[in-house]
């Protein structure tokens, strides 16, 4: 039952149980099949077999022959943004919202580097993103060229793999291999970079793949260890006060997941929360739903984490921002943590059980081991727990007061909740108080419909993220949920929004202020807010005006609903800027340094609240 | 349950693709996040087939050292990780040139202390030895402690490779005979 029976030395040793030795040189009957043609349109022919129809890009010196492909190409869009950052968070909303892998192409140097925070958004998120980067050609690398970077080099940390393809020889097998190794396993970001010449020359080409017929080298685990999933349903019946945790790896593996997580749910009557990248696997509306959980979950789901004898967590990582603080997370219970990721299990968190394997793997042989095992849930005791979890929900954690004239934040988003519910609806959102607002009081029912930077806290991450959720899926509602600090620090995608006439929807929260380090300044640091005012904001109507766009405004709570309505009703993108209570704070939420049972619930409580030094040292 | 006090020093043996910069992802991955290297070495083993056999040493807490191997195991050129510390017996040897300069007695000294570590003396001059040993780990650092004692040194160490004991010839053969 310890750990190490099940995640034994031979699953390390299985994770390439195919034959090793994938081949520097093409093979005999790959040479045989082979046609010379330039590596550029090489690239695109492999992109296209892949399924590529959608690229998120920038031209520069260094990738002109792949633009001058691209030119020819008709059967794969480029989309231009205003600054390789948004290109991958572009990719990452058209990744997140169909389950595909999202495309990015960037030149070298600065190309590169301005791509380094979407590459790492997309790793801590586990996206799946291929990103081409061009590089000045070999001959040239290593004598600090015009727009040289050592891009391999830069992005070795903040990607799951990448390649410096130095030999055209290499090139198809590269390409393939990326789009395999970005989407297998847990998915993430993979640099290709492309010198010059190697864009130039001649590469050899063979229709239908040189790679897809090998042994890969890459094979992650994805079907669980039946032992351990015996095992796993054993403790599951031994269940008393029992919980759900599922997270961003119930997205990552498909619909069907969420789907048997329902299933599951259902079958078991046990109670469910979902981390941030979670939300929409078990529908908002469901009765066994305790909402999120974390720093700013809510107060039911927190303290059933923390009073749980039985935890099951599915495709989640006891993220600090969860956990809280460790050596008081959830201290009486037995867990049981099944990941595609076998490093994410006993990372932080020591767990009774761990399997590795795919959710959509793990749920359904979690289901059939439980007919097997005539699996029922302990009805009694089951009905003591969720007695004790309503008493909790009384608490109504999430309960606010719109009084007066002044908007407060949760109705605004609320309202926005309702009046744009029965549409084909995405939201993205940026981070800080807003996305936590977002994620507490917007209801998702679906998976793939909340794309939002969790591991990395992207200022900035939504606007471009809207980007390519509307490119995915063009005739759906995309609004973005931003506050006005971080919708200023991508808005040069105002002008990609403008050109492609994308309808997307931006629901500015504006409270003039860096509104969750402020929050964080009044608790931990005496309210002194150095520096997170938002001064000199320009006029959001105006600005919408100036990219020919729709601008509207809210300043009163009876205008919520008209600027709301209108926003969803126009056609085209719209830009409403949101007067909201300037200084209202984020509720619940768990103190840094602090336990699930030690929630903060209301501003009261904040202002007898005392922060540890050890807590003030987190982030 | 893994115990999280107690630091344990393990020898792993990683069977990795012989191709550019997979030497810097597995650096990269212990530089990262804060996990100590007290020994790398690094070499290809099969022309063939391009792969290297990387031999290394580090120290953590029993999570910390699952941590490690899991990581390794994920990198997408690593084909096997295996612990020797934990796995069947195994040999590991390192290899250290020690330069010694000194004169007179301590010179005789040095020479029999050489001898009783089956030390081979590879140049010599009037007042200098390069000696080279081999040997685990403990029996090079003794030897060049009694060395430092006998003069002025100077030191260049392999660091520790290592394999299992018994009749399975290479991690590649056993990898292939369990796929």
């Amino acid at each position: 039952m310890s750990f190490g029976t099940v995640m034994k030395k031979n699953d390390i040793k299985s994770k390439n149980s195919g034959k090793i030795s994938p081949a520097k040189t093409a093979s005999a009957t790959e040479r045989a099949s082979a046609v010379m043609i330039p590596g550029a349109e090489l690239l695109l022919k492999v992109l296209e077999a892949e399924g590529v129809d959608v690229i998120f890009g920038y031209p520069g010196g260094a990738v002109l022959p792949i633009y001058d492909e691209i030119f020819k190409s008709n059967a794969i869009r480029h989309i231009l943004v205003r600054h390789e950052q948004a290109a991958v968070h572009a990719a990452e909303g058209y990744a997140r919202s169909t389950g595909k892998v999202g495309v990015v192409l960037v030149t070298s140097g600065p190309g590169a580097t301005n791509a380094v925070t979407g590459l790492t958004d997309a790793l801590m998120d586990s996206v799946p993103i291929v990103c081409l980067t061009g590089q000045v050609p070999s001959h040239l690398i290593g004598t600090d060229a015009f727009q040289e970077a050592d891009t391999s080099g830069i992005t070795r940390p903040c990607t799951k793999h990448n390649y410096l393809v130095k030999n055209s020889a290499d090139l198809q097998r590269n390409i393939e291999e990326a789009f395999h190794v970005a989407r297998s396993g847990r998915p993430g970001p993979v640099v290709i970079d492309l010198p010059k010449d190697v864009q130039m020359l001649d590469a050899p080409y063979v229709e239908g793949g040189v790679w897809t017929d090998r042994p890969h080298r890459y094979q992650p685990r994805t079907v669980p260890d039946r032992a351990a999933i015996k095992q796993a349903v054993k403790m599951m019946k031994a269940a008393k006060r029992p919980v759900i945790y599922g997270g961003g790896g119930l997205i990552n593996s498909g619909p069907e997941a969420s789907a048997l997580l329902n299933q599951l749910v259902k079958e078991t009557g046990w109670p469910v929360t979902l981390t941030l990248m979670g939300l929409g696997s078990v529908p908002a509306d469901d009765p066994h739903f305790l909402g999120m959980l974390g720093m700013h979950g809510t107060y039911e789901a927190n303290l059933t984490m923390h009073g749980c004898d039985f935890m099951l967590n599915l495709g989640a990582r006891f993220d600090d921002r969860v956990t809280g603080r460790l050596n008081a997370f959830s201290p009486n219970s037995v867990k049981v943590h099944a990941d595609i990721d076998p490093a994410s299990i006993n990372k932080v968190v020591k767990v009774n059980l761990g399997i590795v394997g795919d959710a959509v793997e793990v749920i359904r042989a979690l289901l059939a081991e439980m007919r097997a095992q005539n699996f029922a849930a302990n009805e009694k005791a089951l009905a003591g727990w969720w007695q004790q979890i309503n008493k909790w929900r009384e608490k109504k954690c999430l309960a606010y007061q719109q009084k007066g004239q002044i908007i407060k934040p949760q109705y605004a988003v609320e309202r926005l909740y309702q009046l744009s519910r029965g549409r084909d609806l995405f939201i993205t959102t940026e981070v800080g108080q807003h996305q936590m607002w977002a994620a507490q009081y917007f209801g998702f029912d679906r998976p793939n419909r909340w794309m939002t930077s969790g591991g990395l806290g992207t200022m900035g991450y939504g606007l471009p993220a809207a980007v390519g959720t509307q490119i995915a899926n063009p005739k759906a509602t995309v609004i973005d949920i931003s506050g006005e600090a971080s919708f200023l620090m991508n808005m040069q995608e105002l002008s990609t929004i403008a050109q492609y006439s994308l309808p997307v929807k931006i629901f500015i929260l504006n409270n003039e202020w860096m509104g969750m380090v402020r929050q964080w300044q009044e608790l931990n640091h005496g309210s002194r807010y150095s520096e997170s005012y938002s001064a000199s904001l320009p006029d959001f109507i105006k600005l919408a005006d100036t990219f020919g766009m729709t601008g509207l405004r809210a300043e009163t709570a009876n205008d919520i609903d008209d600027v709301i309505i209108q926003m969803l009703e126009t056609d085209g993108p719209v830009i409403a800027d949101i007067c909201i209570e300037k200084e209202e704070n984020c509720f619940p939420m768990i103190p840094s340094g602090s336990a699930h049972n030690e929630m903060l619930l209301s501003a009261a409580e904040e202002s007898t609240a005392t922060v540890s030094e050890e807590g003030k040292i987190l982030v | 349950m893994l115990d999280t006090t107690q630091t344990e020093r393990h020898t792993l043996s990683v069977l990795v693709d012989n191709e550019p910069g997979v030497l810097a992802r597995v650096i990269g991955l212990f530089s990262g996040r804060g996990y100590n290297i007290e020994s790398l070495t690094v070499s290809e083993v099969d022309e063939q087939r391009h792969t290297s056999r990387i031999s290394l040493v580090t120290s953590g807490t029993p999570m910390v050292i699952e941590q490690i191997k899991q990581l390794l195991a994920r990198l997408v050129p690593v084909h096997v990780v295996e612990d020797l510390t934990i796995g069947p017996a195994h040999v590991e040897r390192e290899l250290a040139l020690v330069k010694i300069v000194n004169s007179g007695s301590e010179r005789v000294e040095a020479l029999r202390v050489a001898d009783s570590f089956r030390a081979r003396t590879l140049d010599s001059t009037l007042n200098s030895f390069i000696f080279e040993v081999t040997g685990n780990s403990s029996k090079v650092s003794a030897f060049i402690r009694l060395m430092q004692s006998l003069g002025s040194v100077e030191i260049a160490r392999t660091g520790v490779c290592g394999m299992t004991r018994g009749n399975t010839i290479d991690l590649a053969d056993k990898d292939e005979a369990t796929g």
